[in-house]
């Protein structure tokens, strides 16, 4: 009992830290630039980041299971695209349905790259490195080799992202519903908690009779659901729809679970984590431009903020573990 | 046809002058193939369909080919095949400057006369080559954009791809000196120049950087697409009085593109395939005919775009410059945007 009450002290001291960071990161970015703590400016943010933020909450997932998945951007880029080329031609025009088709091709993606991974045992790394070709090649294929589809071909679509609902853009309150409906997900249902009984330790999950495959395989669908959403928003925030969307992009969501303190060797992170990871992220790409340095320091103080927050995340990590024994000890 | 002929045999006459004696516009039986890239490229198939257009209205023919694969291999093959077909000239938009000089050389010593457009192979592998708007006239072009929209004052910024992008840079660098040039600039103000690295995520970071920084900015110009589009929606969203030009395609600025404050973006340009098909075409009737040699200093009439004088190109060739890029607006988006 008493040692259960640690590790949850401890796995709370870790995002207190990141929402410690976060504070501190906003209040250095308002001292030099009064306009970054509005209303509008949080709320572009949200919006600009909204592909990241999602996307997060399906790599915590993959990451928990101790594996990773480098095809998400090629899946929403092929779930984009698909949207934008049937919206371009007049197959279709709800935004509904949509919505609908993106998360369906997400999820035969993610399907896919799941059953490789679960039932032919390919390093998770291998498997979508490979996907991330084949599913950005299909995506420059279904657009006749490159083709956008722009604003005035997506009809009304676009305007999911431009419409408010108490005052917040759809696309925020996507985002809120999203990490509510995973934060009761991974906390407290019995699947949630299965995700993290194979990442901590695989043998022992598959011999309490967790079905560790379909573990496996479902933490890919859900990846590749999240991303077809993804697609979805891309389209409709940026109102076009091109094959080489977001190339790199998953290092982004990467990066955003890394510095939230989701272990790379699974079993650790929270979804609360994912988010404050993925906001440090996002405010550092709105402030930096705001903050005016030179085009090309940009990407290198960014590389250096995300190593500093994750080294500070890990010192202070042993820190707890180190006190946390001791007081066994005692 | 006939009257088409006078007035070009009368212009002809008037500017060469005393030089070789002329019947421009005359194409009656010229063989023409028209090498391209690779199929598939939308803006090179918008001049290559100008360019047939122009030549058969001329009366000659045109054989638009394309090799199997975007390598300067695979046009060798097809310039190989077109040299056995006794064609009276080949223009070419080349996969690579070097590689295929043995070849083209060998169609000019065949007496076929070779000129280049979109993207020109070496010096010695051609006679002239036809470039769209220089880097001083994008320059320009875009200069003058941003002192009408602006009113003549106040503060400017420039949102391009990528700090290393040498052709945005060179756009930059005329924009820069030109403003320094001329005393009609003096009261524009360029504050930044940022960087949304070719990414509507990151533009659109930038975009609203430059509102935030620059409350009283008029004017943003983004001399490349995926920017001028992610900065288009951004403004046209927030409904900022700030105003947008640049280079952009039509079809994505549709939305976005219109004289009134309900549109983010008066006007902004692109090339002009389809003049550069056009001049090409008649550049290469003017060889085929012996009319010019591609040497310094000619002159030749193309159709109703004028008069143009062959000048020295950058890489020690000569080429033929069409002018400014194309401006669009309200008035003719609609159309272009079925284009490009």
């Amino acid at each position: 009992m008493k040692e259960k009450s640690v590790l949850k002290k401890i796995t709370g001291s870790r995002e207190a830290l990141l929402a410690v960071i976060l504070i501190l990161l906003f209040a250095i970015v308002t001292v030099i630039s009064p306009s970054f703590l509005t209303p509008k400016s949080i709320m572009d943010m949200l919006k600009n980041n909204a592909v990241t933020m999602v996307m997060s909450l399906g790599m915590l997932c993959v990451m928990l299971v101790g594996g990773i998945d480098i095809s998400i951007m090629s899946t929403l880029a092929l779930s984009g695209m698909a949207i934008g080329m049937l919206l371009k031609y007049n197959h279709i025009s709800n935004t509904f349905v949509a919505f609908v088709i993106a998360l369906a091709i997400g999820a035969a993606c993610g399907l896919v790259v799941g059953l490789v991974i679960s039932r032919a045992d390919v390093p998770p790394i291998i498997a979508t490195m490979g996907f991330m070709y084949v599913y950005r090649a299909m995506g420059y294929l279904i657009s006749n080799g490159g083709e956008w589809a722009s604003a005035a071909a997506l009809g009304s679509f676009k305007d999911f992202a431009t419409t408010k609902i108490l005052g917040m853009s759809c696309v925020i309150w996507v985002i809120i519903i999203c990490y509510v409906l995973f934060f009761f997900f991974m906390k407290w249902t019995r699947t949630g908690r299965k995700i993290y009984a194979v990442g901590s330790n695989a043998n022992a999950a598959e011999v309490s009779g967790i079905n560790v495959k379909n573990i496996k395989l479902m933490v890919y669908v859900i990846m590749g659901i999240l991303s077809g959403l993804g697609g979805a928003l891309q389209v409709s925030v940026y109102a076009s729809a091109m094959p080489d969307m977001q190339q790199g992009g998953e290092m982004d969501v990467i990066a955003a679970c890394v510095i939230g303190g989701v272990s790379m060797s699974g079993g650790r992170g929270t979804v609360l984590g994912a988010l404050l990871g993925s906001l440090i992220l996002a405010t550092i790409a709105k402030a930096l431009p705001l903050v005016g340095f030179d085009a090309l320091w940009q990407n290198t103080i960014k590389g250096v903020l995300i190593l500093v927050v994750v080294v500070a995340n890990v010192v202070l990590q042993r820190v707890a573990d180190r006190s946390a024994l001791k007081g066994r000890e005692m | 046809m006939n009257k088409k002929l006078v007035s070009a045999v009368l212009c002809g006459t008037m500017i060469v002058g005393a030089a070789c004696p002329v019947f421009a516009g005359v194409a009656d039986g010229k063989k023409i193939a028209l090498v391209g890239k690779s199929a598939g490229n939308a803006f090179f198939e918008i001049a290559a369909a100008s360019y047939k257009e122009t030549v058969e209205a001329e009366g000659g023919t045109v054989d638009v080919v394309y090799p199997e694969a975007a390598t300067a291999d695979a046009q060798i093959k097809v310039l190989d095949n077109l040299i056995s077909q006794d064609y009276d000239a080949i223009c070419i938009s080349a996969n690579d400057v070097n590689a295929l000089q043995a070849k083209l050389e060998e169609a000019m010593d065949a007496g076929i006369k070779v000129s280049s457009f979109d993207s020109a192979p070496n010096a010695d592998s051609r006679q002239v080559f036809v470039n769209q708007a220089g880097t001083q006239a994008v320059g320009q072009a875009l200069m003058d954009a941003v002192l009408d929209i602006s009113g003549g004052e106040g503060q400017w910024a420039i949102l391009s791809a990528t700090s290393q992008a040498a052709n945005q840079n060179a756009w930059i660098d005329a924009m820069k000196s030109i403003m320094e040039s001329d005393e009609k600039y003096s009261k524009l103000e360029l504050v930044e120049v940022a960087y949304g690295d070719d990414e509507p995520q990151k533009s659109t970071d930038q975009t609203a950087a430059l509102l935030q920084n620059y409350p009283d900015l008029k004017v943003i110009c983004a001399p490349t697409t995926v920017g001028i589009a992610a900065a288009a929606k951004y403004l046209q969203d927030n409904e900022s009085a700030c105003k947008l030009t640049g280079l952009g395609l039509p079809s994505e600025m549709i939305e976005y593109t219109g004289a009134d404050d309900a549109h983010s973006c008066p006007y902004f340009y692109l090339w002009d395939m389809q003049g550069l098909g056009k001049l090409s075409a008649y550049a290469t009737i003017a060889l085929a005919n012996d009319e010019i040699t591609g040497a310094l200093d000619e002159t030749f009439t193309a159709g109703d775009l004028g008069d143009y004088t062959i000048t020295e190109a950058d890489d020690g060739g000569t080429e033929i410059v069409l002018g400014l890029p194309l401006e669009f607006n309200s008035e003719n988006i609609e159309e272009m945007a079925k284009l490009y």
